[in-house]
């Protein structure tokens, strides 16, 4: 049996912004289910990377192959609308319902509104928040973990195989941030969709990742799973690794 | 007040009502989607609106005076003055429909971008209706100050409540000056007490 293609493929990629070249020669697969973390200091490169996959931002060279299609060939809405974004900011329309915001990408793409909402629903409760509770409600009224609640949902919503998230749990309390992770935990068990997640904290790469890709500089350093990530394999990695400690080697 | 009076000032008021009206709506049509442009074209909002800037400060007599000698938009009438007034219309609401759109949280648009939606989708179903209380702000503002400036019409025959205005300053006759000022001052506090309110329900954010 020859195995399906992956979901999304990264060859060879390198981006250039202003001249510069933000990130140089990615090589990088994923697969249903499976959740890549990029881990890497801030600048180093992880939003630009995203950006990419996403069409907003050219490839200077290599490419990158969604769903066994050049990212260049698509429709570049057609592809936004299949894959889920989830941001920092939330970046949900304060003058949207939650439902309505739930529903966006789906809406888009002209569902016909019982099935529409039936989706809703279902993503919602997927996400905890529950639909007549929460459905007619404005974003201005909910806390930061139940507005990315809300973010995860809109981008599940219209069921698409790849997920990206840019360090969504960034803005959160400590224990809300740590309720969200759990969260996308049972999220990707129940959804097993293939996940593109930054973040610059070592402790949730460990927590969510089935592979660890350390990025330094807009290089690939090292990839990893969690458990062959804590051998420190790297300078950039055992530096990561050295901030689990807080310090604690001192007392 | 003789009857003859009350019925000249109704006349009057409807004129001016009539001029204030229809300038706004062609100043609506053209700033609102001006304003739009102008946010995409960051170079020449710069220099559009440092140019609106300059029309505002000209005195608004002087500029009814420049504008009687051209041909078309000039001339004695309601026309040139609709046309100055519509100049002055211009730079409020444009300044705010761009206000309003730059406005936008960048996080919203570029959740709006990222999820898939056109720049027609975006402009329409995110930006227009979140610069919805700003642009309505700049057509209140453009309004009240419009019904004003209209009394001047009445310098170049373009009637209105200036008429009386004029009559009164000439013949030295308070009565007749209030005649003018008083309708105009209550249009101008209706027209912003009215507008207020619905912009006020357009704001619910
Ligand atoms: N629009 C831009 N113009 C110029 N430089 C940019 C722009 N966007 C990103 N960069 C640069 O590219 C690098 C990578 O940025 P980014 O991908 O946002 O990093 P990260 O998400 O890892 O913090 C940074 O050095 C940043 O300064
Ligand atoms: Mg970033």
């Amino acid at each position: 049996m020859t195995p399906p293609p992956a979901v999304l493929d990264i060859r060879n990629l390198s981006c250039r912004i202003a001249e510069r070249e933000v990130l140089h020669d990615i090589k990088l697969t994923i697969e249903a289910g499976e959740t890549v973390v990029l881990l890497g200091r801030s600048g180093c490169g992880k939003t630009t990377l995203l950006k990419c996959v996403n069409g907003l931002i050219p490839a200077s060279r290599g490419e990158i192959v969604f769903q066994g299609r050049p990212v260049a060939e698509w429709d570049p809405f057609r592809m936004r609308r299949a894959i889920g974004y989830v941001i920092q900011d939330f970046g949900l329309f304060p003058h949207w319902t939650v439902a309505a915001n739930a529903g966006l990408v789906p809406k888009l793409d002209g569902w016909a509104a019982d099935a529409l909402e039936k989706r809703v629903n279902l993503v919602l409760d997927a996400v905890g928040l529950p639909p007549h509770e929460f459905g007619a409600r404005y974003p201005r009224g909910l806390s930061g973990g139940q507005k990315q609640r809300v973010g995860i949902a809109r981008a599940l919503a219209a069921d698409p195989p790849l997920l990206l998230f840019d360090e969504p749990f960034g803005a959160l309390d400590p224990i809300t941030r740590f309720e969200l992770q759990r969260h996308f935990l049972e999220l990707r068990a129940h959804f097993h969709k293939a996940a593109l997640f930054v973040t610059h904290d070592v402790r949730e790469a460990l927590m969510l990742a089935s592979r660890i890709v350390l990025i330094k500089n807009g290089t690939v350093d090292l990839v990893a799973t969690p458990g062959e990530f804590l051998s420190g394999a790297t300078e950039e990695s055992r530096a990561f690794l050295a901030s689990l400690d807080g310090g604690r080697k001192n007392e | 007040m003789s009857p003859f009076l009350a019925r000249e000032m109704l006349t009057l008021s409807f004129q001016h009502l009539w001029l204030v009206v229809i300038a706004i709506t062609v100043a609506a049509a053209v700033a609102i989607p001006g304003g739009v442009l102008l946010t995409r074209r960051p170079g020449l909002r710069r220099s559009l609106l440092g140019f609106a800037s300059v029309i505002e400060t000209v005195p608004s007599l002087a500029l009814f005076g420049f504008l009687l000698p051209l041909p078309l938009l000039g001339g004695i009438g309601p026309h040139t003055a609709i046309t100055a007034l519509c100049l002055y219309a211009l730079l409020p609401i444009v300044r705010n429909t761009v206000v309003g759109i730059t406005g936008v949280d960048p996080a919203v648009r570029e959740a709006a971008v990222a999820m898939g939606m056109t720049p027609q989708q975006v402009l329409w179903q995110v930006e227009l209706p979140l610069a919805l209380p700003a642009v309505l702000a700049g057509l209140r503002i453009a309004t009240v100050t419009t019904i004003g400036t209209a009394t001047i019409a009445a310098a170049i025959g373009a009637g209105g409540l200036g008429v009386f205005i004029f009559e009164g300053i000439a013949s030295v006759n308070t009565a007749m000056i209030l005649a003018g000022a008083i309708p105009a001052a209550a249009m101008a506090l209706v027209a912003d007490e009215g507008l207020e309110w619905i912009e006020r329900k357009f704001s619910r954010v």
